[in-house]
């Protein structure tokens, strides 16, 4: 098991002839993820790399190819739309990879997914990976190890720092997901908790916050009353200054509010156990969590 | 993006927001004409993107013409100090007259998008012209709050609630009604990320009037906003921020020594944060983006070593999209640009970390690897010191 995807996941890649996306739909070809089809407007009936179809609209490629999931990489002006497309042609999954959508479309997107089927994953995230099955966004796969550690992250790289470090460990991963920097996104921490709580694979689950907002502090509320494996956390920007938005669109405090010495005490208040640096997630998971 | 008061209430007027009359002025002169204008007393405003203007001296009543003079010559020009620009202060580059005020009472209105409720959250406060993060910290219970539906917008029913709440007469509150509708149809169609005015006056004439006004707008919709995008004053930002901006590069400029360089935000942050744990100080965030190219290292890397106050600088890359030899090839072409007057120490791992390692070994630079993240920090720390 793992959560949300596996090797019978298809997927439809949104954007798949602008260079993010063809670059990143070659890469998850190469990993294994099956890729059914392609969707750029005004470029149905061609083929990507000779093979994978096609089509003007996801709908038309869920229909052709019974896809039930899809990755975003359209530009941030129209990936509001793009995500709304996914959700309407009633898709399990999408992954909404796009950086720098204004906040009040995202907020309408979230409101407008109301009571539909869809997660959404993002956006500004790097996607969401089942090792060895299944890799759907931009981490650099060779990283990752089939194993029991479930990851979940607002930031990027900072997920590949701690993947490297669980990998070097000998510790592999059931999921990592990538929630995305941004205030308003699809899945949020708890969501990803539960899965992991109710997965039989994840034995342990690492988990990367950062300033701003107050998810961290709502996730270790959860984690306190209902989480039955260890966690380990780590929040970034202790340093950060305050007012400034340091990167993510999300990632700043204000008002004193959504700062990490907050997330942290909150952190220790459930239980979790924190990676005093970001060097050290992969040796604080090694000492909770034998596997 | 921040603009300053004039161009916030220029925005909202043309939403139905009553402001006084006023007029920007760059120069003594334009101080002196637009106060005999608008008659005294009027008010001399500082315009800076900082709040506290009050308190740093930044505002002051003028009674007459000489009295006008006198501020407009003290506050033009002036490196303002407030709580929220740091010690060195900002400058004063122009001001705004505006006509004075019997003000009966101050209210507060403000609006934000709230991330828990997916939705603008427009609060209203009778605590007007106060610090309104104190009363949120100490009198909550003082900030009434309401939730905008994406779908229909504030409704006047939630505008009326905010506004008998907050104990106006009948006449006074269809005022506020009408000021709290325009402010939500102006933050929406501005893409706002925040409003504030504070305060919200009620006159002796009975008059809603908004005394100060402070917009920021969402960067992330600023592609959309070409006419907000023309009010930016790059004289109120740091210049270094500025010209990363312009190349695509989050950068901001910090107290400390260290310079860092980082591809991605969170990781960015946590470089920071570990410098700080192993008893440095970081001179600045910067994020070069998931996908940095080569020139945009390169232009990164220029920013940091242009900064007088750093002693050490700390690469950390991690390669996922952005290749470590594309980063290893755009710091060997700034230090050959530049050269390299501080110690540089490199962290690369992912994607051609091989490769990246062998760009930098063979460039023949004074280059100190690290191993690790941490071994990177305690490097970079021992360097500056």
């Amino acid at each position: 098991m793992s959560i949300w995807v596996n090797k019978s996941t298809k997927v439809i890649v949104q954007g798949i002839t602008g260079s993010a996306g063809a670059f990143h739909a070659q890469q998850m070809l190469e990993y294994g993820t099956k890729i059914v089809a392609g969707v750029t407007p005004g470029k149905g009936g061609q083929k990507f790399e000779g093979k994978t179809p096609i089509f003007n609209s996801v709908h038309e490629a869920v229909k052709e190819t019974g896809a039930n999931a899809s990755v975003i990489y359209v530009p941030a002006p129209f990936a509001a739309d793009a995500i709304l497309e996914g959700v309407d042609a009633g898709l399990d999954l999408v992954v909404c990879i796009t950086e720098g959508i204004p906040v009040l479309d995202m907020v309408k997107v979230r409101r407008a997914m109301q009571g539909k089927r869809t997660r959404l994953i993002g956006p500004n995230c790097p996607g969401i990976i089942t090792p060895d099955e299944c890799k759907i966004g931009i981490m650099p796969a060779s990283i990752h190890k089939r194993g029991n550690v479930g990851v979940i992250s607002r930031s990027g790289t900072l997920t590949y720092e701690a993947v490297f470090q669980l990998t070097n460990l000998g510790m592999g991963q059931s999921t990592c997901v990538g929630i995305g920097g941004d205030p308003i996104n699809g899945t949020d921490f708890i969501d990803v908790l539960k899965a992991f709580n109710d997965d039989p694979e994840t034995q342990a689950v690492v988990m990367i916050g950062e300033i701003g907002g107050t998810a961290e502090e709502d996730a270790a509320a959860y984690v306190k009353a209902n989480m039955k494996k260890p966690v380990v956390g780590f929040i970034a920007g202790s340093t950060a200054p305050e007012g400034r938005r340091m990167g993510h669109a999300g990632a700043i405090i204000s008002g004193g509010k959504g700062t990490a010495d907050e997330k942290i005490r909150a952190f220790e208040a459930a239980g979790i156990a924190i990676a005093p640096t970001p060097a050290e997630i992969g040796i604080t998971m090694k000492s909770v969590y034998k596997g | 993006m921040k603009v300053h008061e004039y161009q916030a209430k220029d925005i909202l007027r043309k939403y139905g927001v009553v402001t006084l009359q006023s007029k920007v002025c760059f120069t003594l002169d334009d101080v002196v004409s637009a106060a005999d204008e608008l008659g005294y007393p009027c008010v001399v405003k500082a315009q800076v993107h900082a709040g506290g203007r009050g308190k740093g001296g930044g505002v002051k009543l003028a009674k007459n013409r000489d009295e006008a003079a006198t501020h407009g010559r003290n506050i033009l020009g002036m490196m303002l100090k407030t709580p929220q620009t740091g010690p060195e202060g900002q400058k004063v580059n122009c001001v705004l007259v505006e006509q004075g005020c019997q003000i009966d009472r101050e209210l507060y209105l403000g609006m934000v998008i709230d991330r828990e409720k997916n939705g603008v959250c427009v609060m209203a406060s009778t605590e007007g012209g106060m610090d309104i993060e104190e009363v949120a910290a100490h009198t909550p219970e003082k900030i009434l709050k309401e939730w905008a539906d994406p779908v229909t917008g504030l409704m006047p029913f939630q505008a009326r609630k905010l506004a008998y709440d907050l104990h106006v007469s009948d006449d006074v509150a269809k005022k506020i009604v009408k000021c709290l509708l325009g402010l939500y149809n102006a933050f929406v169609a501005t893409d706002s990320s925040l409003l504030e005015i504070n305060p919200l006056v009620i006159t002796k004439g009975g008059d809603v009037v908004a005394l100060d006004a402070k917009l920021n707008f969402d960067d992330n919709a600023l592609f959309r906003q070409a006419k907000l995008v023309e009010m930016r004053d790059p004289a109120q930002e740091d210049p270094r921020e500025v010209v990363a901006q312009h190349h695509g590069l989050s950068y901001i400029a910090l107290d400390g020594n260290i310079g860092c360089m980082v591809n991605g935000a969170g990781l960015a942050m946590a470089t920071m944060d570990i410098i700080k744990y192993c008893g440095g100080e970081p001179a600045n965030f910067l994020d070069v983006g998931g996908s940095a190219t080569q020139e945009r290292v390169t232009e990164a890397l220029k920013i940091i070593l242009q900064d007088q106050a750093v002693k050490a600088v700390m690469i950390n890359v991690f390669g996922g999209i952005a290749k470590c030899d594309v980063i290893a090839q755009g710091v060997v072409e700034a230090v050959k640009e530049l050269g390299l007057h501080v110690p540089l120490i490199v962290r690369l791992e992912g994607t051609n970390v091989t490769a990246g390692k062998e760009i930098l070994k063979k460039s023949g630079l004074a280059i100190i690897p690290a191993d690790d993240l941490l071994d990177a920090a305690k490097k970079a720390v021992a360097a500056a010191k």
